[in-house]
């Protein structure tokens, strides 16, 4: 990183709704500025290097590596993180369908799991059908966030229940 | 579903609002980040600091020369910066400390150190000039052991199998790496660390840092997982404490998951002779399992790999030795179930191929080998039902009728096959504390330095306590995670279950033996009770304690490009009585899980120029993820155990990890006729057997008995 110059600059986020200026070092990635100089711990670091999947949020509705992100480069960006759920009825459904299948264990990955499940939702709502993610779409399009306690087949069993209950309407 | 039982700790989970190590670091602590080493062996000559403290926000750079001295401890892992020598690539040489991480990350980049280097050797061969016998084997396990004249049985045996097996290096790699946060206090130390055993932790750094026991306390209220890599301290760990130390402030160091392949511990890689020598109908005469691995030059770690036969089949005339080569590489150590994971992927596939050559049903020839009695040491078993898990297994599976035949199962473009293998692991428990306490209000609270790591281990102690209290499981509260509350043994080797609930049962009972002498009344301050459970552990029948098991797998495996396929895991365990039935299956779905990525997957293999492991991310040591993942059921037998302590319960968070491979492998043969005794199976080993055993390319299928192929 070159000494001279500019090494950090400010950057205004919505996250979770409401507004955030920042002043960051240019080399934050959005990860770290959610963790660091938010202090939104929910969002996890399992490898910082865009292969396990526990760091992943929606950014302006779709799900991403935030570990991938310089936050620098995403001016008033809206970002969602498991700390969200309040303002999305669809990731509470998705939290008490986690818990009812049990899916998931140390739970480190658990909140990079439900985020890119309410993005895998929202991009089959986006893709026409009936709003449900069948098991084999679950797999197929989660496969990017690593469990190695193994909760995968509870994991796809909550997303595909939550997905039932989201498409049916009833909270 | 939970039938009910839902995570004390789900909802914080869920939401983001349960704290790991690394969270509670978060705005409170300066970062430590190492200088690894770029040699594999050799002497640090100098390291050069200047540069790297002239960069803004760095506090300090540690270094062999200036860093604080360290009392010796056992595991010379731990002995961070107190000497020049380099005993594996990767080893922490230096490190920086920083106001943030950015800044210590960039200023490592620029510490220079100058390295006289040597030869190093990294790759273990069955015939390594460094192999030794070592004394004994982990937890004082012998080394070899004989009975009988295996030998003579052998040779003079009808039907022989004599295979070399290997398995490959592979990383615990839980999701979240090993994180601490220390902080002195007037001479005192406080750790949140991410770890599977508070009081192990609280041991060993007093004794580094010459401390009383309790002036360290270590608290770890949510893990990330840990698989073994957390049952003892790790250089995060001293590398904090030592950096907090220089710089007088608290101080947070996490690995990356760079660092996970070298200094986190690993499992080793194996070389496995296995001779079973038997009756044409398949009863074992003879059986012999030698097992090869690696250590480090460090550390002595001598993985009970051949164990498992030590127990699981009868024969007159037996067998087991154990070589270990002290090789430059990262010290070895625990993973879910050390020993018996890599020892049954050799036993459970040469028992298929006992079962192919002696054309007896594979779950049948296991049956007919099974042992009432301890078949090395003559002891009764605390119980065994083995039997029982291959017979239910084999009926939920839909076994009966299965055409033995390899490639006699093609459907369409997929030939298909099924394999068995049995599991077997220690079922131990081990000396704890608890208190148990009730408030004139009837609010009852568990405090004992129990941890955990995903295992659910918060809510299965407290459904233990409210069944032996009487009361509903929301009237108690449960305090673990910390090295202030009652000593408990670590969360690991599958004894945390068994250990912590017995001292919990007992607290309890005498809890409520108190109250009773009360008249029933609580008194205002509240009525407290402890439990010590050594005299009880040490008394305790002598008996052969193991949990058994029984896997079976369906593959698919493509009939052009070989991929693999597991449409099917189903296991069937026996583990005395199941304190929690939800959050059992999750921990044995996930260990088979495991079992499945160790099969298919995963490998770290040393790079012999470097003498680095050629993966150390996960782009390239690849663990299953969703897409290879389908059904995955996993059921038990109810056992009563009465040589285990008050609960009756085995643990059960490593059994479902050992056999999966084998179960696996063997369905790859029946699938495809290929053997394959080379952990991970790869569609590459599938081809390059295929077209050896093929003269035409387009001549493919009705093949019948194809060929074996090593
Ligand atoms: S932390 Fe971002 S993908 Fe692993
Ligand atoms: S629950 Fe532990 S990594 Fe997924």
């Amino acid at each position: 990183m070159n000494a001279t110059g500019n090494t950090s600059a400010a950057v205004r986020l919505r996250v979770n709704g409401v507004v955030r200026e920042l002043r960051l070092d240019n080399r934050t990635t959005l990860l770290d500025a959610l963790r660091e100089a938010l202090r939104l711990t929910g969002t996890k670091k399992g490898c910082d290097h865009g292969q396990c999947g526990a760091c992943t949020v929606l950014v302006d509705g779709r799900r991403v590596y935030s570990c991938l992100l310089l936050a620098v480069a995403l001016p008033d960006s809206d970002v969602t993180t498991v700390e969200g759920a309040v303002r999305d009825g669809r990731l509470r459904i998705l939290q008490r369908a986690f818990l009812d299948h049990d899916a998931l264990q140390c739970g480190y990955c658990t909140p990079g799991q439900l985020c890119s499940a309410l993005g895998l939702l929202i991009e089959l709502a986006a893709e026409g059908g009936d709003g449900t993610a069948p098991a084999g779409a679950v797999r197929e399009r989660m496969s990017g966030n690593l469990c190695r306690c193994g909760a995968y087949t509870h994991i796809v069993a909550a997303v595909t229940a939550a997905s039932k209950t989201i498409a049916e309407g009833t909270p | 579903m939970t039938g009910g039982q839902e995570r004390v700790d789900g909802w914080d989970k869920v939401t983001g609002r349960a704290r790991y190590a690394g969270d509670h670091a978060v705005g409170r602590a300066v970062t430590a980040v190492p200088v690894r080493s770029t040699v594999a062996r050799g002497r640090i000559v100098r390291v050069d600091d200047g540069e790297a403290l002239r960069q803004a926000g760095v506090l300090a750079v540690i270094t062999p020369d200036n860093a604080p001295r360290l009392a010796e401890v056992h595991d010379a892992e731990l002995m961070l910066f107190q000497n020049h020598r380099i005993a594996y690539r990767g080893q922490f040489v230096a490190a920086v400390v920083a106001t943030s991480r950015q800044a210590a990350t960039a200023a490592a980049r620029l510490v220079r150190v100058a390295y006289e280097q040597s030869c190093h050797e990294v790759r273990l061969s069955a015939d390594h000039h460094r192999l030794y016998e070592p004394e004994h084997l982990n937890e004082g396990r012998p080394a070899g052991t004989s009975s009988g004249d295996f030998a003579g049985a052998f040779d003079a045996a009808p039907v022989r199998v004599d295979e070399t097996y290997r398995t490959p290096a592979v990383c615990n790699n839980p999701l979240e790496t090993h994180a601490t946060c220390a902080s002195w206090d007037n001479g005192r130390l406080t750790l949140i660390d991410s770890t599977q055993g508070p009081n192990t932790v609280q041991n060993v750094l007093a004794a580094l840092f010459r401390l009383r026991t309790d002036h360290v306390r270590v608290i770890c209220e949510h893990v990330g997982g840990a698989f073994g890599a957390k049952g003892a301290p790790r250089a995060n760990t001293v590398l904090a404490a030592m950096a907090a130390l220089v710089v007088g402030r608290p101080v947070t160091c996490s690995f990356t998951r760079r660092d996970m392949f070298a200094v986190a511990g690993h499992r080793s890689p194996t070389i496995q002779r296995v001779r079973l020598g038997a009756h044409p109908d398949g009863r074992l005469i003879a059986l012999a399992h030698d097992a090869v691995a690696h250590t480090s030059t460090l550390r002595r770690f001598a993985e009970q790999t051949a164990a498992a036969a030590r127990h699981m089949y009868a024969a007159p005339h037996r067998a087991t030795s154990h070589r270990l080569a002290a090789l430059d590489v990262p010290s070895p150590s625990w993973m879910r179930a050390p020993g018996y994971c890599p020892g049954m992927f050799a036993l459970e596939s040469a028992m298929d191929e006992l079962a192919v050559r002696t054309g007896v049903d594979p779950v049948d020839l296991r049956l007919r080998n099974d042992t009432s009695v301890h078949p090395e040491t003559g002891q009764l078993f605390s119980s065994r039902n083995l039997a029982a898990c291959l017979r239910s297994g084999a009926r939920l599976f839909a076994w009966a009728g299965r055409n033995p035949a390899p490639r006699s199962g093609r459907r369409g473009h997929w030939l298909v096959g099924t394999g068995v293998a049995a599991s077997t692991y220690t079922a131990d428990v081990a000396p704890s504390d608890a208190a148990v306490s009730v408030s004139v209000d009837g609010r009852y609270s568990v405090s004992i330095a129990a941890v955990d790591v995903g295992t659910g281990a918060r809510t299965m102690l407290r459904s233990v306590a409210a069944r032996e209290l009487g009361v509903p499981a929301s009237a108690v509260e449960i305090r673990i995670g910390d090295s202030c509350l009652p000593r408990a043994v670590v969360a690991g080797g599958s004894m945390g279950t068994s250990s912590w609930s017995w001292a919990v049962i007992a607290a309890c009972r005498d809890l409520r033996r108190r109250v009773r002498e009360r008249g029933g009344v609580v008194p205002v301050t509240g009525l407290t009770a402890r439990a010590r459970t050594d005299a009880e552990v040490a008394a305790l029948a002598d008996r052969a304690r193991f949990s058994f098991g029984a896997q079976f797998a369906e593959v698919r495996v493509d009939a052009d490009t070989m991929e693999i396929r597991v449409p099917r895991l189903l296991g069937v365990f026996a583990v005395g009585k199941v304190l929690a039935p939800a959050l059992a299956r999750s921990q044995f779905v996930g260990a088979m899980t495991m079992g499945l990525s160790m099969a298919l997957c995963e490998e770290a293999v040393t790079d012999p120029c470097s003498g680095d492991y050629a993966q150390h991310e996960l782009a390239t040591y690849h663990i299953a993820t969703h897409a290879d993942v389908q059904d995955v059921q996993a059921s038990w037998i109810e056992e009563e155990e009465h040589h285990l302590g008050p609960s009756g319960a085995k643990g059960l968070g490593e059994i479902g990890i050992v056999g999966t491979a084998a179960a696996i492998a063997n369905a790859v043969y029946h699938a495809t006729g290929v053997r394959v005794r080379d952990l991970p199976v790869r569609p590459a080993s599938l081809l390059r057997a295929h077209r050896c055993a093929e003269p035409s390319p387009h001549d493919r299928g009705d093949r019948g008995n194809a060929a074996e192929q090593p």
